[in-house]
């Protein structure tokens, strides 16, 4: 069942809505009417007040969210769909319009494909909404955010890890608040070298989206000096005659100080822990990685956020739910910093290096220019519990330190 | 041998044996310590142990009621305001049930308690007498400090998500004024004269500074000391001297007690201190600052006069706050 926050009644030519009745959610089992014909005026006896509405996009067949996968709580891996992180966030940020003079809003938009969305999103525009987080796969996500290509619209990016998306693949009207592969790798390695463990075994799966996180992790050994001692493709399957690529003893001989997995889809990498043969820690897929989120994080005001998801999802919050919260969390600093609910100011806001966007995480986040990358604190992580926070100490940088993760603006393949 | 003789004094005096034994002063130094549920009891001469009170879980927040003989301690994890009765340090009443508490403060009547409720997005306010919330107030998602004015006419609360402090009239139902400040407003001090409404922003690197008539920001001092980028800056604790004329703020990650010339408007110097300093206290001659270490668990005991550190004291794990009984 969605549930609807806002009813919005369209004022045609501004790019906000006015509500009759604000934060009111429609009973239970009636979808609020939301494409009310232009004009249609305000009842008489509220006071009218400014709507921003922020769009949510997403597939409503996701395979990232298939319900036989998630219950398996691979490392990193989303516990559910993210929206309820929005809700949260919406709550949150409820005193954020004041001095505005705007309240704000979220809507669902479910498509089944790009061009599905891409209608969608297509009428939002025409009913005012500007600011949209997306929960889509990288292809989806590029075909939607080109079909829009030099309209005032932003598109915020919550779960798409992808480092292209940020490089040759960047568009402009796409803002990245989930952390890309070359981040979680820069954060992996910094602990690597933090703790001397200066030789990695790589193992590979089969998958394209493991060659990318071999790069990504390639990317980060160079540039903090971690020495890579062999990589080893592997596979699943207990076949007798592949055995020196199924079974896990055999694919780690040789010496190194630790095994990194590229594993994205979970079901190798979490039987590889006590079965390596020598006793050394397993990171990456399994075991330990940076992640943009872990629930038992305990500083920064990290449970309270953790506790008011908890209430309105029923589980923990995962790296795609704080990506969700965050982007929204982020577009209400933006108007109360700013005074202001116009689209220009909102984007410069989150884009100038002052900027102060609070993610319970510690460090302040900004939009880097460069690539529209969330810089952040990531959180280096078990299944239950963060062992250190990235970047790690003595891990320094010119400007910004948190510009250690990932792509730093001489790195940039990004043109806008 | 000083303290000899004066305990020689003391013994002389026939107020000492008061029956009512009101505010006599132990000199002991309380401090919180949220990870290991006790409150570390100090003596005020010397700082050794004099004993840990064992509290419900996750102690925070510590104050003593107008006459000093209880000290209300708010335990987050334990869902209660433990109250130590002074003179036998121990635990001897709780006000229960209540969700998450970590800040507060009394009305100056010392009829109500004032309470951040982080959890629900409230201020809560408590009736001492039958110990029950009577009401909540709505304000921003996680709110934290919270001053009671002296005036008895307003409670300010800040919020951390939504950047502001807030202005509450008690017997209203929805606040008065919302005061946009620095990221992550944590605590507040009102300038003795009661003119200005000082606020720590941890993420901000800054404290603002109100205009209690106005309720308009009228002025920011940035902590910027050497060596320290402005994400390691993390103000929250503030203590304000009894003449208005220094405050002390505490600056988190920076491990430093920035002091700040009030009139002045202007840092005068840092003083090192443990690890993620977090909040403070001084006694009452203004003599000594004690300073409760987050993440090095220990107090650190600052020379005010000196501007120096004398002695760092180990307490439980994570220590949270502290408060002197003299």
């Amino acid at each position: 069942m969605i549930k609807k926050i806002v009813l919005s009644v369209i004022l045609a030519s501004s790019g906000l809505s006015a509500v009759s009745a604000e934060d009111t959610p429609a009973p239970l089992g009636i979808v609020a009417p939301q494409n009310l014909p232009a004009g249609t005026e305000a009842a008489p006896v509220q006071v009218a007040k400014a709507v921003l509405t922020i769009g949510y996009l997403h597939l409503a067949d996701d395979a990232r969210y298939d319900d036989k996968l998630m219950p398996k709580q691979f490392l990193g891996a989303p516990f559910g769909r993210p929206y309820p992180a929005a809700e949260v966030a919406l709550k949150e940020i409820k005193f954020h319009g004041e001095a505005a003079g705007v309240s704000f809003a979220l809507e669902q938009i479910s498509g089944k494909d790009s061009a599905d969305l891409i209608k969608q999103v297509d009428d939002s525009q025409a009913k005012g909404i500007k600011f949209f987080v997306v929960d889509l796969p990288a292809k989806t996500l590029v075909e939607v955010a080109q079909a829009f290509k030099g309209k005032d619209l932003l598109f915020f990016n919550i779960s798409a890890k992808d480092d292209a998306l940020r490089q040759a693949q960047c568009q402009a009207n796409i803002f990245h608040t989930i952390p890309n592969v070359a981040m979680q790798a820069d954060g992996l390695v910094q602990y690597l070298i933090a703790h001397k463990w200066r030789n990695a075994l790589i193992l590979q799966g089969p998958l394209p989206e493991d060659q990318l996180l071999v790069e990504a992790f390639n990317r980060a050994a160079k540039r903090y000096g971690l020495k890579i001692s062999d990589t080893r493709p592997f596979v699943l399957g207990s076949d007798p005659r592949e055995r020196e690529k199924n079974n896990i003893a055999l694919l780690t001989g040789g010496d190194y100080d630790v095994v990194y997995i590229a594993d994205t889809e979970g079901e190798f990498s979490r039987n590889a822990n006590y079965q390596t043969l020598l006793p050394r820690p397993v990171v990456g897929s399994e075991g330990l990685n940076a992640l943009a989120w872990n629930w038992a994080w305990e500083r920064h005001g990290a449970p309270q956020v953790e506790k008011r998801f908890e209430k309105q999802a029923n589980r923990h919050m995962s790296d795609v739910d704080w990506a969700a919260w965050m982007t929204v969390r982020s577009l209400g600093a933006a108007v109360q910093q700013t005074q202001s609910s116009d689209f220009t100011k909102i984007r410069d806001y989150l884009l100038a290096p002052t900027t102060n966007l609070d993610g319970a995480k510690g460090n302040p986040s900004s939009f880097r220019p460069w690539d529209h990358q969330l810089r952040q604190p990531l959180l280096l992580s078990t299944h239950n519990w963060v062992i250190d926070r990235a970047p790690l100490q003595g891990f320094l940088h010119q400007i910004n330190n948190l510009d250690t993760l990932g792509f730093d603006q001489p790195d940039s393949q990004c043109k806008f | 041998m000083k303290n000899l003789i004066k305990l020689a004094i003391l013994a002389s005096l026939p107020i000492a044996y008061s029956p009512l034994a009101q505010a006599k002063g132990t000199g002991y130094v309380f401090v919180s310590s949220e990870n290991d549920n006790i409150v570390t009891v100090l003596d005020g001469k010397n700082f050794t142990k004099v004993k840990d009170i064992k509290t419900a879980k996750r102690p925070r927040h510590l104050q003593f009621n107008p006459d000093k003989t209880m000290l209300y301690a708010a335990c987050g994890d334990g869902e209660s305001i433990d109250i130590i009765d002074i003179a036998k340090l121990e635990v001897v009443d709780q006000i229960k049930d209540i969700d998450d508490p970590e800040a507060f403060d009394l009305s100056p009547d010392n009829k109500s308690l004032y309470i951040s409720l982080e959890d629900e997005g409230g201020l809560g306010i408590i009736d001492l007498a039958t110990k029950k919330m009577t009401k909540t107030i709505e304000v921003g998602q996680e709110p934290e400090g919270v001053l009671a004015n002296p005036d008895g006419k307003t409670v300010y609360v800040t919020s951390e998500v939504a950047n502001m402090v807030h202005v509450i009239d008690p017997t209203a139902n929805e606040p008065t004024a919302n005061i946009v400040v620095g990221t992550r407003p944590r605590r507040l001090a009102l300038t003795p004269d009661g003119k200005e409404l000082w606020v720590t922003s941890e993420l901000d690197a800054s404290v603002s500074i109100i205009d209690v008539a106005t309720n308009k920001v009228k002025e920011k001092i940035s902590f910027t000391p050497e060596g320290f980028r402005k994400e390691d800056i993390t103000p929250v604790g503030l203590v304000m001297t009894k003449d208005g004329k220094t405050a002390f703020v505490t600056i988190g990650r920076a491990n430093r007690v920035a002091v700040v010339d009030v009139a002045g408007r202007k840092v005068e110097t840092y003083i090192l201190v443990g690890n993620r300093a977090w909040n403070a206290a001084l006694n009452k001659d203004e003599s000594l600052l004690f300073v409760a270490n987050g993440l090095s668990d220990d107090v650190s005991i600052i020379d005010v006069p000196a501007r120096k550190v004398l002695k760092s004291v180990p307490v439980g794990r994570v220590p949270y706050m502290v408060t002197v009984d003299d």
